[in-house]
């Protein structure tokens, strides 16, 4: 036999090993470690397993050896749920987390228009139907202490000596709140999860599920000798045959089902702490596989327990009481551990769930009214969250542990039933709230409440018995006397099973008010703009601020105004504020002066309306009406309006940008082309020079030198002086024609008179023969126009040829062809022409054909191109022949005045 | 036997007029007017100077200079570079690209004797 | 939404169906868990109604089956999540 010292020595060491591993969860998740172990869905679907609570853990067993397979409507129920994720969890978790719900209460009242009223009917209903749960938490582990404790196996009395029962609950109470508060809030944030409760109650998954799983093959392989005389053995047993009431079967399984998706601890591990929607679609089979597991063993262990054990004994503890009578101590810890996992992990959430519901629904709403009183609080609401938090708590265990004491229990399943037909009542407001648009607040009220008082009156009160709660001249002539209100027999239809007598008048009433009240009223702006949400939430995204943020205060708002004002403003108007009021730190109270102040400073930037909804929304949780609402689009109208404006005017700005860049681009060229232009210029001036200075400093110095020699040098200074002086010509010619101030002499004359000036003038004392090839009759057309500049460009082209052909019998090809009002005359050589990659830039100044010695100064073909412009006709090089050509294009009429100004201008730029 | 100058001057005129002034002075002169074979020829002549131009068809004298230079055979052969671009940028250029000497055209001739002699002293 | 094109290709034709099965398991699943309705409740004689080793057989094997199946139907319907 384990002595009780023992025993409370594991539970301690075990317990202690939660509390390392909860620590080390919740510092890795701090650090970003471990999230493929805190965010897997195996531990999503082994923190579904509060479900299974020591009523589960012993109470299924009991249930089995009372009622056969009934016990396992218990979990069809969740599996169906489960199974079918597609049809209803699927959209309550993703509704649950884009709009960061913090539990069913919060789920509920802000499908409904954020309403604080709903919220608190629901808190109150989930406190009244899971504190008994807790209660029951309490009383197993108890039990199963006293199991150890007591003399003779099986058969418990409370009054044991040596040990104290409510002394030990008491200490049990009191880790678990510890546990609780130290775990549960932590983290300052109302929206964060809690990853180390998570991560214990799935260690606490893994032990019961092996302890439960350890007894029972111990039972089947150990006891009943293998799984045939196991079998043989159920159908000799009390509980042979399935004697199950249809009506159980059905109500429980849908009763279990409800309240799997109501049950605010269920609600807190399926919606809040989940991590990732995709983990949904693994635990809809892997839980279902859990529940199979838990309660495979279940009805092997009730038959072999009702055999073995005496009569007599309680068949909620056989799980313990089996091995013990069979001496298989290690077993019986095991199990004992697993009982206690159970228990626990059900209390710790189902406590924080609770908690967040009474701190944000119930206490902070009466700290904020005193606080708009004016008394005189001091402290951060953050603390004032935390410290709420930690009190609902302690008040949660502590009512969980006067039900205990006061009630003294009964049978574990019924008043798990109880709690389930409590709780099971959020579900028409839930499901209607997601599915149907037309769900109001005032349906949904007066639907949870005629659920809840027929809850209360058909099944809860009830089960303290006749002449309990409740009279038994009640129970016989029904509520005030009243035939048709008599608490298991309503509107006089009697012989049901109480059970499913109260879950299908307290479900059906409730959705039927629900319903036709819903149908009959009409929903406010907000309830509406909420219910838009959730019912196509599968469409919208966006996080919306929960009721719990809504009175967090000064913070909320802080983020609200970082958000509009921008930071450093805010905190800066934020820390005149505080120091107003004579407080030190960054955040001020929200007393009214400041939250007008700040109105006022959002104002000027939102406009006043959308300030005053948002910082009502905020501090007051006020709804915003429709008056506001078209205030605000009123408002963002003319913002628009203004930011149109304002989007215009900074087009302009950047046009204007624009055109500054590219004239300081253009700028920028021209400079760059004039330091090469003066480079150039330096250059072929410097070339000569160089010739000239050597040269004659030879002569100078020359003593002994013969005749020719010296005609010799003497010639090529006089050659370059000449070619220096053409090109200071050309380039005074170039700088005048660019800028546009020669003056044209208009003459008339024939074309061919021209072409004989140039090719004469250009011929003169050329060193090679060129001939040349026209056509006289094509240049008998008159023309007017600069006569000498025209024959200046022909010079030079003919020039060129005779310079640059490279024909062995080089000749030119001048023909000449009319268009329009147009001559066009080509100068065609039979030279090689120039390479394609040199075309580009021949009409550039200081351009000279490579490799050909040459005595121009590159300027001839730049002259040519600016004289061809004033003329109002242009010089182009043709490729694409064999032979090089030139193709001057000149108008037999000159331009106009206008024409030629604009010209002009052109060349001034 | 005498030193041995390669001249690389695309303007004759300046190629005659420095050939006339070297070859007084002693030296046996090697002209070239363009850029494209200078590096092979001065290559094969390996001489005791080098005469650069900047502005020279094919080309530029600082490319010629440059790959003289990443030659280690070359690395120290004295080169000499004339330009009529006087430019400090220019200088620049040819200094960073390991030019002897750097002179602007147009020159003195007494000048120019001088510098080769610097050069080419023992 | 677009409207639906009127035939789909093959692979998303059959990612279509398997997810109408992922919507009627827990319908089947309901409806095989309701057969016991249907069996006899022995009042008089406890020997005539359905062995217990019997009714255990078939709750936990519909169990089994259905999980089996929800298991399968995940494994095909992996890739893409978020279908609606």
């Amino acid at each position: 036999m384990v002595s009780l010292n023992q025993l409370v020595a594991v539970c301690l060491l075990y317990v202690a090993g939660l509390f390392v591993v909860a620590f080390l969860a919740e510092r890795a998740a701090t650090r970003g470690q471990a999230g493929w172990l805190l965010r897997s869905p195996l531990v999503y679907t082994l923190s579904l397993s509060i479900y299974c609570t020591a009523w589960t853990f012993y109470g299924a067993v009991g249930y089995a050896a009372r009622s056969g397979l009934e016990y396992v409507t218990i979990y069809l129920g969740p599996s169906l749920v489960m199974i079918g994720w597609w049809w209803v969890l699927r959209r309550l978790v993703h509704i649950g987390r884009t709009q960061r719900v913090t539990s069913v209460a919060d789920l509920i009242s802000s499908r409904y228009g954020k309403s604080n009223t709903l919220a608190i009917v629901v808190t109150v209903m989930s406190v009244i139907g899971v504190t008994p749960y807790i209660a029951l938490q309490l009383q197993s582990v108890v039990l199963s202490l006293s199991i150890f404790a007591a003399p003779d196996v099986g058969l418990i009395t409370t009054d044991i000596p040596a040990f104290n029962a409510p002394q030990a609950a008491f200490w049990v109470a009191t880790g678990l709140a510890l546990f609780t508060v130290l775990f549960g809030t932590r983290n300052l944030n109302v929206n964060d999860r809690h990853p180390g409760v998570v991560i214990a109650v799935a260690v606490e998954a893994v032990v019961k599920l092996f302890a439960l799983i350890a007894v029972g093959v111990f039972v089947v392989w150990g006891l009943a000798g293998g799984l045939s005389e196991t079998m043989a053995r159920l159908d000799a047993s009390d509980i042979g045959t399935w004697q199950v009431q249809g009506g159980r079967w059905v109500a429980l399984t849908m009763l279990s089902a409800a309240a799997f998706l109501c049950l605010p601890r269920m609600f807190q591990v399926m919606v809040v702490e989940n991590d990732d929607e995709r983990h949904l679609q693994i635990a809809a089979w892997a839980f279902p596989l859990y529940l199979m597991l838990m309660s495979l063993f279940v009805v092997p262990i009730a038959v072999v327990g009702l055999d073995l054990l005496p009569a007599g004994s309680d068949p909620d503890l056989f799980v313990l009481s089996l091995p013990l009578s069979q001496g298989q101590n290690g077993l019986a810890m095991l199990a004992f551990l697993g009982g206690f996992s159970s228990a626990t992990s059900m209390v710790i959430v189902a406590t924080l769930a609770l908690s967040t519901m009474v701190s944000n629904h119930i206490v902070m709403p009466v700290w904020l009214s005193v606080q708009g009183e004016g008394a005189s609080q001091s402290g951060d609401v953050r603390h004032v969250i935390i410290l709420s938090r930690r009190l609902s708590i302690l008040l949660i265990i502590a009512l969980g542990f006067l039900y205990y004491r006061t009630s003294g229990g009964g049978a574990l399943a019924a008043i798990g039933t109880i709690s389930f037909g409590g709780v099971a009542q959020f579900l028409p407001a839930m499901l209607g709230g997601l599915f149907w648009r037309g769900a109001t607040r005032t349906g949904a009220l007066f639907g949870l409440g005629t659920g809840f008082a027929l809850w209360v009156f058909t099944m809860l009160l009830p089960s303290f018995g006749q002449g309990g709660a409740l009279s038994v001249a009640t129970f016989e002539q029904g509520l005030f006397g009243l035939g048709w209100l008599r608490p298991q027999a309503l509107f006089g239809i009697g012989g049901l099973d109480p059970t499913v007598h109260a879950v299908v008048w307290s479900l059906s009433l409730n959705t039927a008010v629900f319903v036709v009240v819903s149908l009959f009223t009409f929903p406010s702006p907000i309830e509406r703009l909420q219910g838009a949400q959730f019912v196509t939430v599968q469409d919208t995204a966006g996080p919306a601020r929960s009721w719990a943020a809504s009175v967090a205060g000064s913070e909320d708002l802080m983020i609200m105004a970082q958000r509009i004002l921008g930071a450093p403003e805010a905190q800066a108007f934020f820390q005149a504020e505080a120091r107003a009021q004579g407080r030190l730190g960054d955040f001020p109270e929200p007393t009214p002066t400041f939250v007008q102040a700040l109105e006022r400073e959002l104002a000027a930037s939102v406009g006043a309306a959308t300030a005053h909804a948002m910082v009502g929304q905020i501090v007051g949780g006020t709804s915003v009406s429709v008056q506001d609402l078209l205030a605000v689009a009123d408002e963002s109208a003319q913002m628009l309006e203004y930011s149109s404006q304002l989007e215009a005017k900074s087009n302009e700005l950047s046009a204007t940008a624009a055109e500054l860049r590219r004239a300081n681009e253009k700028l920028t060229q021209l400079s760059a082309q004039k330091d090469a232009f003066l480079s150039q210029i330096s250059h072929e001036l410097r070339t000569p020079m160089t010739s000239i200075r050597s040269f004659s400093e030879i002569l100078r110095d020359a003593t002994d030198m013969t005749g020719p020699d010296k005609t010799c040098y003497a010639s090529i200074i006089h050659t370059e002086t000449i070619r220096l002086t053409r090109l200071l010509d050309d380039l005074l010619d170039l700088s005048v024609l660019e800028n546009g101030q020669v003056s044209l002499h208009k003459r008339t004359s024939a074309l061919s008179d021209v072409l004989d000036l140039a090719v004469t003038t250009a011929l003169a004392g050329a060193a090679r023969p060129l001939r040349i090839h026209r056509n006289r009759a094509d240049e008998s057309v008159q023309l007017t126009t600069d006569l000498d500049r025209l024959a200046q460009v022909f010079i030079n082209l003919v020039a060129n040829a005779q310079k640059y052909c490279d024909a062995p019998d080089p000749a030119l090809v001048i023909a000449v062809t009319q268009r329009d009002d147009m001559l066009e005359i080509d100068f065609v050589d039979n030279g090689r022409g120039i390479d394609a990659e040199a075309q580009s830039v021949i009409f550039e100044k200081f351009y000279r054909i490579s490799g050909v010695a040459g005595v121009g100064a590159g300027l001839g073909l730049s002259i040519c191109r600016e004289i061809m412009t004033r003329l109002g006709g242009s010089i182009a090089y043709v490729s694409g022949r064999d032979e090089g050509a030139f193709r001057v294009l000149v108008p037999l009429q000159h331009v106009t005045d206008e024409m030629r100004q604009e010209a002009a201008i052109e060349g001034a730029i | 036997m005498s030193k041995h100058v390669v001249l690389v001057e695309d303007e004759l005129n300046i190629a005659e007029a420095i050939r006339f002034l070297l070859s007084q002075d002693g030296w046996r002169v090697e002209t070239l007017a363009n850029g494209d074979t200078a590096v092979d020829v001065i290559r094969k002549a390996s001489p005791d100077l080098v005469l650069l131009d900047v502005m020279l068809p094919g080309k530029s004298g600082f490319e010629i200079l440059h790959e003289l230079r990443s030659d280690p055979a070359f690395a120290a052969l004295p080169v000499m570079m004339l330009t009529a671009r006087g430019q400090a940028r220019d200088r620049e250029m040819a200094e960073k690209a390991g030019v002897s000497k750097f002179m602007t055209k147009p020159f003195s001739n007494t000048e120019m004797l001088n510098a080769v002699r610097e050069l080419t002293a023992p | 939404m677009a409207r639906d094109p009127v035939f789909l290709e093959r692979k998303s034709y059959r990612r279509r169906r398997l997810l109408d099965a992922v919507r009627l398991l827990p319908l089947l699943g309901l409806a095989l868990w309701m057969v016991p309705l249907m069996w006899a409740v022995p009042t008089t004689q406890p020997s005539e109604g359905v062995p217990m080793s019997a009714a255990l057989y078939y709750v936990f094997g519909i169990w089994g089956g259905v999980l089996l199946a929800g298991w399968a139907l995940w494994r095909r319907t992996r890739p893409d999540q978020d279908q609606s």
